[in-house]
């Protein structure tokens, strides 16, 4: 498209692609593509909940012994603070949507905050599992569990990884509405990114949910 | 939501006023960095098409290299090309040598070439131009996907310069965790390329359902879109799991985590299990495409409106929504348990239906229509000769009882090889000459087509029906030699490789003829000046818009009146040739 010369439009509203007719048409593609992504990441972690079935099948026992030495404070924390910042996540579309720009940087804020309370909780979690020799595979070292708990916790960490780092990514978009909604970019003419940024941290926390009971509530 | 000058301006886009030389999108600008930052689908397209046939051709030589050294029974071609002290070593290092040959063979076929092909260089080009749109509805995501798709087929060259892969395509466990070749590498190259298979399937299942030009109902919608839409849906929810897959078995490499590698406890068939949830979806992201491709060109070079159209774009849909249900006909010997066995059985007898009905379409379009023999319907036609030959033989692997004794051997071989590559490569060829005139403004020459389309078909048939034959007979798959076989099979083997050998090498040669030929055209091929220059159109949009299409792809919005196959009667004077 950028080959072409710039035509005045004076029709055009700033943030409208030169490929659509309406503001209306980017906004819905947006959204459905959003909703088609969402579709895709959640392929991607069934997988991850299929291997969960499948060996916690193999080895009930072991998953039992092992998901005692999880820490279920710090999972529910973590549980709260997801909940929460979908909800403040929440609030910050609505008041994108409403043109009210100081309550949307409020709520993105608390948001990103949630979401990097998290992060240090989960750092916690790791270092206390590596300072006790559970790492994952073959380089664990923590003997007090019967059966091979080295399977459990490989799972764990590769299952609480990718969300964690579907979180650090979604901190930094956060970060990116955030910056974009001071510059004044968005209003009840023009939200779908702060929008599709929301679904996309709505899922992540559904994600977290679906795995906090899984792994830290086995009984 | 919409006000009153926000809806679809009838009577012309922006650029329709104010261009006093027309520009096409080649010409538009020729630096190389209007290529290297082009958001225009056209160019993306062509990009993906330079890339995807560098991947098949350099596929192609190495399968070359295998027939060669299948010629004789015993080691020898490859022999040359290793060191070794002494005859024994020799051989193994050649041996190791074939391994990592038709591994990268395969990898680069499927994953650099098949995946790809259609939709992202036919499918990118011409996607946007049937539905009437100035393009994808998310160009700059279409050109981070062919950038990926770069940045993944370079972990590919990077694996084959860091020690190769020999574990086939297929990185089975627990075969992949223990080699010393480059499973990483390659595995993450494929889980890279799978973002791009991904998010190219997200763009066109938005752009369909958003950009289509006024009145364009879902019955409106050329058959080839139908096909490309059925498979975005399988990118979109198929690759994902390959991309869990592969993440798991790079961890499962380098952490031993146990989940896929009994000696760590976990379960080897449950990879075979994961692999196939995305592999048997996907050999329909290679063949969906195939089919749209087929009911363009059969339809438009028949001069008939296609014979069943809901049924074909119904069958395309329930092709991708079965093909989910089937992966376990891959493991029939694996030791999954009977019943699974018997239900994946009956499933995939079920996907033979949908398409059978595309088949008998196809040949109920034919009949009674103004037949032109040229290229496209010449690939077109032995599209579905070899197509049908693959499916059916489908079937026999798909019987328990049969697949037992044909399970690994080169009966599977020449199966997949009829789907992909006469499937497949032929639509692609046929794909190719269909719109070569339309996409670049110049003609390529009639009859080195046709001489091409006959050659790559003898070729091949030479090639892979023999593989039938001797796959009945019991050729393992995957074996480097074959000398150590009574009497009999040796004479058989021996024939029916020496057959396969000759056939490949014809095959390669009309391949290499197709691209001279077409490359020549490309700078000397006859101009396009204007649409009556065209040997064809269709009554599909692509074909209304400039030969080659300009920048934003229309002038005024097209409108979506009738069907894309009304056309105006039979037409008897469009005759083929020059
Ligand atoms: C009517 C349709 C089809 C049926 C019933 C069918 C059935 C089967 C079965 C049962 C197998 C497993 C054989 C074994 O390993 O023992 C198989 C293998 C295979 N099929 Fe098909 N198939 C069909 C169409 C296709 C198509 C359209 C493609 C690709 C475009 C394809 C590609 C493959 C490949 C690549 C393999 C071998 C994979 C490997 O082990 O490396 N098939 N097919
Ligand atoms: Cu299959």
């Amino acid at each position: 498209m950028s080959q072409v010369a710039d035509h005045a439009h004076a029709e055009h509203p700033p943030h409208l692609h030169h490929h659509f007719h309406s503001s209306a048409q980017q906004a819905a593609s947006a959204k459905l593509g959003m909703w088609v992504f969402i579709a895709q990441e959640i392929l991607f972690f069934s997988g991850l909940f299929m291997a969960y079935i499948a060996l916690r099948y193999l080895y009930p026992k072991t998953f039992l012994a092992a998901h005692e030495h999880l820490d279920v404070s710090m999972g529910a924390l973590n549980t709260v603070f997801l909940i929460t910042s979908s909800l403040t996540m929440a609030l910050a579309v609505r008041a994108a949507q409403t043109s009210n720009k100081k309550w949307a940087e409020i709520n993105l804020l608390l948001t990103i905050g949630f979401a990097l309370a998290f992060c240090v909780v989960k750092y916690f979690e790791y270092s206390h599992k590596f300072h006790l020799g559970i790492f994952p595979g073959k380089y664990y070292a923590y003997t007090h569990i019967p059966g091979n708990p080295e399977v459990f916790f490989g799972l764990y960490f590769v299952m609480t990884g990718m969300h964690a780092l579907h979180v650090i990514v979604g901190i930094g978009l956060l970060l990116w509405i955030y910056l974009k909604t001071r510059t004044g970019a968005f209003s009840a003419a023009y939200y779908s990114p702060v929008e599709n940024v929301g679904l996309y941290w709505h899922l992540v926390d559904l994600i977290w949910i679906f795995l906090f009971p899984l792994l830290y509530l086995v009984k | 939501m919409t006000t009153a000058t926000d809806v679809i301006r009838p009577g012309g886009g922006p650029s329709a006023t104010g261009h006093a030389e027309e520009k096409d999108y080649l010409n538009v600008d020729n630096s190389i960095m209007s290529w290297l930052f082009t958001l225009d689908h056209k160019r993306i397209g062509l990009m993906y098409l330079a890339s995807v046939l560098f991947f098949f051709f350099f596929g192609g030589i190495l399968a070359l290299l295998i027939r060669t050294e299948l010629f004789t029974p015993g080691a020898d071609f490859l022999t040359y090309f290793v060191s070794g002290k002494n005859a024994a070593e020799l051989k193994l290092a050649a041996a190791d040598l074939y391994n990592q040959l038709f591994t990268l063979h395969g990898a680069i076929m499927i994953f650099l070439f098949l995946i790809p092909s259609i939709p992202a260089t036919f499918g990118n080009f011409f996607l946007p131009l049937m539905l009437g749109a100035k393009d994808v509805a998310f160009p700059r995501l279409n050109l981070f996907s062919f950038y990926i798709y770069v940045l993944g087929a370079f972990f590919f060259l990077y694996t084959l310069a860091s020690g190769g892969l020999d574990t086939g395509w297929t990185f089975y466990t627990p075969y992949s965790t223990s080699t010393n070749t480059a499973v990483i590498a390659s595995t993450f190259g494929a889980f890279i390329l799978g973002f791009s298979s991904i998010l190219t399937g997200v763009n066109f299942v938005v752009t369909v359902h958003k950009m289509r030009a006024p009145r364009m109902t879902w019955t409106r919608i050329p058959l080839f879109l139908w096909a490309l839409y059925s498979t975005s849906l399988i990118q979109i929810l198929a690759t994902p799991v390959l991309a869990i897959t592969l993440l798991l078995l790079i961890f499962e490499r380098a952490l031993g985590i146990g989940i896929f590698d009994p000696a760590m406890g976990g379960d080897p068939v449950l990879y075979q299990h994961f692999f196939w949830f995305y592999s048997h979806p996907a050999v329909y992201i290679m063949i969906l495409p195939a089919f749209g491709v087929i009911s363009e060109t059969i339809s438009v070079h028949s001069r008939k409106h296609i014979f069943g159209y809901g049924f074909i774009a119904a069958s395309s849909v329930s092709i991708a929504l079965i093909g989910f249900l089937v992966w376990g006909h891959h493991m029939f010997v694996s030791g999954q348990s009977p019943l699974a066995s018997l239900l994946f059985s009956m499933i995939t007898f079920a996907v033979a239906v949908p398409t059978a009905i595309k088949v008998f379409s196809w040949v109920a379009t034919l009949y009674k229509g103004s037949i032109v023999f040229n290229a496209p319907m010449l690939n077109a036609l032995s599209f579905i000769f070899l197509f049908t030959i693959g499916g059916l033989t489908g079937l026999f692997l798909a019987t328990l009882a049969t697949d037992v004794h044909l399970h690994d051997t080169y009966f599977v071989v020449a199966h997949f090889h009829y789907v992909m590559v006469g499937g497949t490569l032929v639509a692609f060829l046929a794909a190719i000459h269909h719109w070569w005139a339309k996409m670049f403004g110049r003609h390529y020459n009639e009859w080195c087509g046709r001489i091409s389309a006959i050659f790559v078909f003898i070729g091949f048939n030479l090639t892979f029906f023999s593989q039938f034959v001797m796959g009945s007979q019991g050729m393992p798959r995957r074996y480097f030699t074959y000398d150590q076989v009574s009497p009999e099979l040796l004479s058989i083997y021996t024939r029916m490789h020496q057959i396969s050998t000759v056939g490949s090498m014809i095959l390669g040669l009309a391949l290499t003829f197709t691209l001279f030929y077409l490359a020549h055209s490309l700078f000397f091929g006859k101009k396009v000046h204007n649409d009556s220059d065209l040997r064809w159109t269709g009554e599909s949009m692509e074909w209304k818009t400039a030969t080659p299409p300009s920048p934003h792809n229309f002038h005024e919005q097209p409108i979506a009146y009738n069907s894309p196959y009304d056309f105006k009667e039979i037409d008897h004077s469009l005759g083929g040739g020059h």
